[in-house]
């Protein structure tokens, strides 16, 4: 075990998977020579060389085009996408090629590609640098989505992810590379190595994708997150002294919904939190899941709390996110409703 | 209202529409045998003139000239004439289907037969071809199954897609054919990265990109180019330039000024022009591009100039936008007869040959159509089972698609319930 922060994860989570598998093969913006923008894949040329840590030119689309070649070819390519925000001119390929092609060819040909990006804001990117566009991701069948919270399960997660014989969508938030960020911004940065999840295994481990992880148990409600707003949820917990029950969704396509029920139907209250734009968010499908599951058991109204339905703002960034107050207050209402 | 013309060029049409004399003399086609053919080590710089002139190799009397000549066996020849013709054949049959209600749709290839026959002869087993919809001719030329093709068309109980696509999306793995998208241009750049992974994994396989005219202003195109131009990875990339895109003439996706194959000189590629007609300069010319991709030498664009004699699809009427005598007007002339004529020339072939060759084609054809159709078509219900659907969306089924499943299985059984109860209650 080692002390990582998540992109040290990430990157080690690589680093075990090139070292593995010789079809495995890591390729986007600067990923090379130079390690990553955020040094995911910092060294992993100089020890693979650059057949297998491959600089790609500035064309999401082409990444994405030319990974899924490769996957038909054999190979497992990880792609990184530099932020989630530039992956849309990959769509076309992600939606109407990697995620439909086993189908359409009845198994004939797939592409076991993962791409990663880094999503989610708190780093002053503004509306070009902070997008969560999960949901997106998970309104297309064949693909598989994955935000994970800390660096044991994004080491996990990704390997996981890489193994999969599925396109896997792997979002990192980024304000969670350096520490379990909990939304209060004007308070120091707590590292990794000092919370239990960044004890991370040097070696290969998966974390199963598809399954949900209880954070924090509790009587009063049930929270469902992922990624950053785990961390917002807890700490929201902690501010008002509500027995929260804390649920990871970790992945939201394939949706563990055996453990969101079991503990909506024992807290009889729920609230969905998520970073990204209200409106079609994964929210709603949380919410809906929900309620056509534990109708019987609830005993408030689902509450949803979520980033604005607007462009993520530069300066006003930490007025647009759900920090750990607007969280607290929907734990209020759940409970007072 | 001034009734001046406004200062601004715009958009080029076509030569010519309905009721108007088809008009090629835009197109210069050099006497064949007139460019050279340079070593395939030569810089792309040195070979930019081939991006504009036209390579061929069948001249107009039928013979076969100059340095791009295969050299192929009269036996070769024969073998290319029967799979163009059962080509045409087979596309005959599917649009007779397709007229009497059996299949939903269907895509010929008439006219530019040649281009896939013959890549699929300079195809190796282990390289992959990543086709278009109009790319047939190289699965029969490859020897697939027309059987299994037309089960494909049909949507029976024997299509290996199970119902899932619309007719002609074609996928095999075995014959490297990979599964034709209905989004335009996507497989031109999965190409290249098909053809890098084969350089990762230092083989000596080619992969082969292929997009019509039209779909060459998608980015899939310029992402090709691009990531071929970066990492010079083993791969053919072929432009079908068949004029028609649907009713938009080939003006409307390249502007006119430049040829298509002049693009990827602008990437620093080896680009080439040649007659997509001349099965001869089919063949020679991918012939020099696979030779470049094998020994390590790289990418290789060609535009190949032929003309979409029928329709663009079952859903498509060419009247309404271009002169009905287009095709034969077409300065490149019919694939099938230049290949006829050169086989005469060489004392080769005769026209009760060849009459009894059609009627060989023409009854293979209507023998796999009819146990292509014993299997089912779509106009009845010999369909994949639909629970068929929730496979191969994922690697394994998902818990929430197995609940789907199981909502339509209740269903489907409700439904066969239905019509038991009403048999019975017939008199």
């Amino acid at each position: 075990m080692t002390a990582m922060s998540m992109n040290a994860a990430v990157r080690s989570a690589m680093e075990v998977m090139l070292e593995r598998d010789p079809s495995v093969v890591v390729t986007g913006e600067d990923v090379g020579w130079f390690g990553g923008v955020f040094r995911c894949t910092d060294g992993l040329q100089q020890r693979f060389g650059d057949r297998r840590v491959v600089d790609a030119p500035i064309a999401e689309g082409g990444i994405v085009g030319a990974a899924i070649g490769m996957g038909v070819h054999g190979l497992r390519p990880v792609v990184e996408i530099q932020f989630a925000d530039y992956v849309y001119p990959a769509m076309d390929q992600l939606i109407s090629e990697a995620a439909r092609l086993r189908h359409r060819s009845a198994g004939e040909f797939h592409a076991p590609i993962t791409v990663r990006m880094p999503c989610g804001g708190g780093i002053h990117g503004g509306q070009t640098h902070s997008q969560s566009p999960e949901a997106l991701f998970a309104h297309v069948c064949g693909l598989t989505t994955v935000v994970p919270s800390d660096p044991y399960d994004a080491k996990g997660l990704l390997i996981a992810a890489i193994e999969s014989d599925d396109p896997v969508i792997f979002l990192e938030p980024k304000r969670l590379y350096s520490g379990p960020f909990d939304g209060h911004h004007d308070r120091p940065v707590v590292p990794w190595s000092e919370h239990p999840r960044g004890e991370v295994p040097d070696g290969h481990y998966t974390v199963p994708l598809g399954r949900a992880e209880v954070r924090r148990p509790g009587d009063d409600l049930t929270v469902l997150a992922y990624g950053t707003m785990v961390h917002v949820a807890l700490a929201a917990a902690e501010a008002t002294g509500i027995d929260a029950e804390v649920v990871d969704v970790r992945t939201i396509v394939p949706l563990d919904l055996d453990t969101i029920e079991d503990s909506v139907r024992r807290t009889g209250r729920c609230v969905v939190v998520h970073e990204a734009t209200r409106t079609a968010g994964f929210g709603a499908e949380l919410v809906a899941s929900v309620q056509e599951a534990c109708f019987h058991h609830l005993e408030a109204p689902v509450e949803r709390v979520t980033g604005w339905d607007v462009p993520y703002p530069h300066a006003q960034e930490w007025d647009y996110f759900p920090g750990p107050e607007r969280v607290a207050a929907a734990y209020r209402r759940a409970l007072e409703a | 209202m001034v009734d001046a013309a406004p200062p601004h060029r715009w958009l080029l049409g076509p030569p010519a529409r309905p009721g108007d004399e088809p008009d090629f003399s835009w197109l210069h086609v050099p006497p064949a045998g007139s460019v050279g053919r340079p070593d395939p080590d030569v810089p792309a710089g040195d070979v930019r003139d081939l991006a504009s002139t036209l390579v061929r190799v069948l001249d107009d009397d039928g013979d076969a000239v100059g340095p791009w000549d295969p050299h192929l066996e009269a036996d070769e020849l024969r073998q290319a004439l029967r799979s163009m013709l059962a080509t045409r054949a087979y596309d005959a049959r599917m649009l007779s289907a397709q007229r009497q209600g059996k299949t939903s749709f269907y895509v010929s290839s008439t006219g530019e037969e040649a281009v896939s026959v013959g890549q699929a002869m300079v195809f190796r087993a282990g390289d992959m071809y990543f086709p278009t919809y109009r790319q047939q001719g190289f699965l029969i030329a490859r020897g697939y199954p027309l059987v299994t093709m037309m089960c494909q068309v049909l949507s029976n109980e024997k299509d290996p897609l199970r119902g899932r696509q619309m007719p002609v999306m074609y996928a095999s793995r075995d014959a490297g054919f990979f599964s034709v998208s209905g989004n335009l241009a996507t497989q031109f750049v999965q190409a290249v990265g098909w053809a890098m992974a084969e350089a990762i994994t230092g083989g000596d396989a080619v992969a082969f990109g292929t997009v019509g005219e039209g779909a060459t202003a998608e980015g899939d195109v310029h992402h090709g180019l691009t990531f071929a131009a970066v990492y010079r990875p083993p791969v053919v990339l072929n432009i079908v330039n068949n004029q028609w895109a649907i009713s938009s003439f080939q003006t409307v996706a390249g502007g006119g000024e430049a040829t298509f194959a002049q693009r990827g000189t602008g990437y620093g590629l080896h680009s080439l022009r040649a007659d997509g007609n001349d099965l001869l300069a089919v063949v020679g010319v991918t012939r020099w591009a696979v030779e470049r991709a094998r020994a390590g030498l790289g990418p290789t664009l060609v535009e190949w100039v032929t003309y979409r004699g029928a329709a663009h699809s079952t859903s498509d009427d060419p009247s309404r936008y271009r002169p009905a005598d287009e095709w034969e007007a077409w300065p490149l002339g019919d694939p099938v007869e230049r290949l006829r004529e050169h086989l005469v020339r060489l004392g080769e072939w005769d026209d009760d040959r060849h009459a009894a060759l059609l009627a060989r084609v023409d009854a293979d054809v209507a023998a796999a159509a009819a146990e292509a159709e014993s299997y089912g078509t779509l106009l009845d219900d010999r369909h994949a089972d639909p629970r068929t659907m929730f496979d191969d969306v994922h690697a394994e089924l998902h818990p929430s698609l197995r609940r789907q499943r199981d909502q339509l299985s209740a269903e489907l059984e409700a439904r066969s319930a239905g019509r038991r109860e009403e048999r019975e209650a017939a008199p």
